[in-house]
């Protein structure tokens, strides 16, 4: 059966109407040198039992690694009643619903979300989220932009210790906006920003200044000394966080002075499970005052016509529906089903859960790095303080210690030699709360073999 | 018919602009413009200091129903935008012409041909209402 419901007959009164001898020719316009007219490798049509076998064998070519990769996405336990519930038919839903207001119990969903992200974040309001944490980065400078009205330079500075991929995210999707990032080095000695390293905008007109906590090589910045010095000269903060850290750092609404204009981060970690990339979630909270020039949907709560509580979606003007081509951004949807699962993992977390959830992988990665450390030829590269990912340095590649290790069933780490060849050979490697003493000492001990072999070798 | 003070100058895009003594122009939406709109919630005016062309957006006015840029009628730098609107932005449409001004400009170089108070009579009759 086609899922089709236009007949021929149909077909050919609409290329009547528009004067259209064929559909084909609505694809004039595409060089034919850009057109693919066959999908080779594409294999024929399979039924229901071959698909599920074909996926199943896929599925089990992955094995069941052993996974000490952080870098942005981190595999934390999942409680059963989280998917349980989230699947539902009444949740299960991808976006906002077109017809919001008659979806009651999803737009309460997405408002208990907004609140709990607000507050997690020491932030005054949140939006229904974005699409992940690298594009909420992007949305974020765009935002600040709009919102710092006495900055004209639109320059925003980017620490080289905020996640590579963000900011070549923030970077592609501002190109075509006139937007400057401008990196920040971070210190050789301690693997994070030094405020020194800021002097050099003194006296400059900037925008914007990125901070993320914990930074891509999992090292805490001076977050108040960073913040302290933007707000000093007008500038706004943009905060990145990873959303479990919070249950025990100090929010950004509560950085230095005056706390972080814009926080936005991956919302991966509050009850996603690590799939390939994604679907994942980023959100976005900022204060009232810049909140017209958030980008994307903002559940209410107000009351009906008969004085009972009711949500809505609010501050839709800024959206591209009503707003057109000066909306303040066209991503005017939300990760319904991610946030729908993220709001049942931290209600079933609650404040205490998420920070024993924290410290145990600060725990767990301290305990891995001291294992690592213990193998002839690994170091500890910064001693600055850290919540749960580290880096540690070889003697040699990295690259072949982590095809070996991978031929074990372990997944080692982040191999930095790409995106930051200066560290030489560095790995990044987390341990969250789902590893065990018996998982680090299976990787330590690994290690030690297969040091051994490649120094034979 | 809404009011329109015959002591104004008009656009075809419904803003209006009073002459004041120092040598500033005073800048608002009109009467018929707020009545369209509905009840505003929100007014983004531009800050002291910017200087704006011809014909830029200058402003957005904000309704239940919809948003909209004003597009400022002639170029200048602005001297002011009206703080009150932040707080208050219902004065646009209890006194579009008084306490619901927008901004003031000083103007740079010669101004356009605006409409008078007969001529944006004219035009709302011919615009139906």
């Amino acid at each position: 059966m086609a899922f089709i419901p236009h007949t021929d007959a149909d077909v050919a009164e609409m290329l009547a109407a528009i004067g259209v001898a064929s559909i084909e020719q609505l694809f004039d316009e595409i060089p034919p040198s850009l057109r693919v007219h066959s999908l080779e490798g594409i294999p024929a049509a399979l039924n229901e039992m071959q698909i599920g076998r074909l996926m199943s064998a896929r599925a089990h070519a992955d094995g069941r690694p052993l996974c000490f990769i952080g870098a942005g996405a981190y595999e934390h336990h999942i409680p059963a009643a989280v998917w349980a519930v989230a699947t539902r038919g009444e949740f299960y839903s991808a976006y906002t619903p077109y017809q919001a207001e008659a979806s009651q119990g999803t737009l309460q969903v997405i408002y208990e979300y907004q609140t709990m992200i607000a507050s997690l974040t020491g932030m005054e309001v949140a939006n229904a989220s974005l699409y992940e944490g690298a594009s909420a980065l992007a949305e974020a400078c765009l935002m600040a932009v709009r919102a710092n009205r006495k900055s004209k330079s639109q320059r925003v500075l980017v620490p080289r210790s905020v996640h590579p991929h963000y900011r070549k995210v923030a970077s592609t999707a501002a190109l075509n906006q006139a937007v400057r990032f401008e990196e920040v080095p971070y210190s050789a000695a301690e693997g994070r920003t030094a405020v020194a390293a800021l002097a050099a905008f003194d006296g400059q007109d900037i925008t914007a200044l990125v901070i993320q906590q914990p930074n891509f090589f999992g090292v805490l910045e001076d977050v108040d000394a960073l913040t302290s010095w933007a707000q000093e000269r007008g500038v706004f903060v943009i905060a990145v966080v990873n959303p479990t850290s919070l249950a025990l750092l100090q929010p950004p609404g509560q950085w230095g002075a005056g706390g972080a204009d814009i926080v936005v981060g991956e919302g991966q970690p509050l009850g996603v499970p690590l799939c390939s990339g994604g679907p994942y979630f980023g959100f976005m909270t900022t204060r009232m005052a810049h909140v017209r020039q958030m980008p994307g949907r903002i559940v209410g709560r107000t009351l009906d016509v008969s004085g009972r509580d009711g949500f809505t979606l609010t501050l839709q003007a800024r959206e591209q529906h009503i707003r057109r081509a000066r909306a303040t951004s066209n991503i005017c949807t939300n990760q319904g089903l991610l946030v729908t699962a993220a709001t049942i993992y931290m209600s079933l977390m609650g404040p205490q859960g998420l920070a024993r959830v924290a410290s145990a992988s600060h725990a767990r990665t301290a305990e891995l790095v001291a294992a690592l450390t213990r193998v002839p030829g690994v170091r500890k590269l910064f001693p600055s303080p850290a919540f749960h990912e580290s880096v540690v340095a070889f003697e040699r590649p990295v690259a072949p210690v982590l095809q070996r290790l991978a031929d074990r069933g372990i997944l080692a780490g982040f191999d930095l030699a790409e995106h930051y060849p200066e560290l030489g050979h560095a790995l990044l490697v987390c341990a969250t709360e789902t590893k065990t003493s018996a998982d680090i000492e299976r990787f330590a001990s690994a290690l030690g073999d297969v040091m051994k072999s490649v120094r034979a070798a | 018919m809404s009011q329109i003070p015959a002591d104004l100058q008009y656009t075809k895009s419904h803003e209006w602009m009073r002459k004041l003594a120092d040598g500033t122009v005073e800048i608002g939406i009109t009467d018929h413009a707020q009545h369209e709109l509905g009840d505003l919630v929100f007014a983004e005016v531009p800050e002291k200091g910017r200087v704006l062309a011809a014909g830029e957006a200058c402003a957005v006015v904000e309704s239940v129903k919809a948003a909209s840029d004003v597009y400022c009628p002639l170029a200048g730098e602005v001297t002011a935008g009206n703080s009150e609107l932040a707080a208050t932005p219902e004065l646009i449409n209890q006194d579009a012409f008084g306490r619901g001004w927008l901004l003031r400009l000083r103007p740079a170089g010669a101004a356009g041909a605006f409409l008078s108070a007969a001529e944006y009579e004219q035009l709302l009759r011919a615009e139906g209402s």
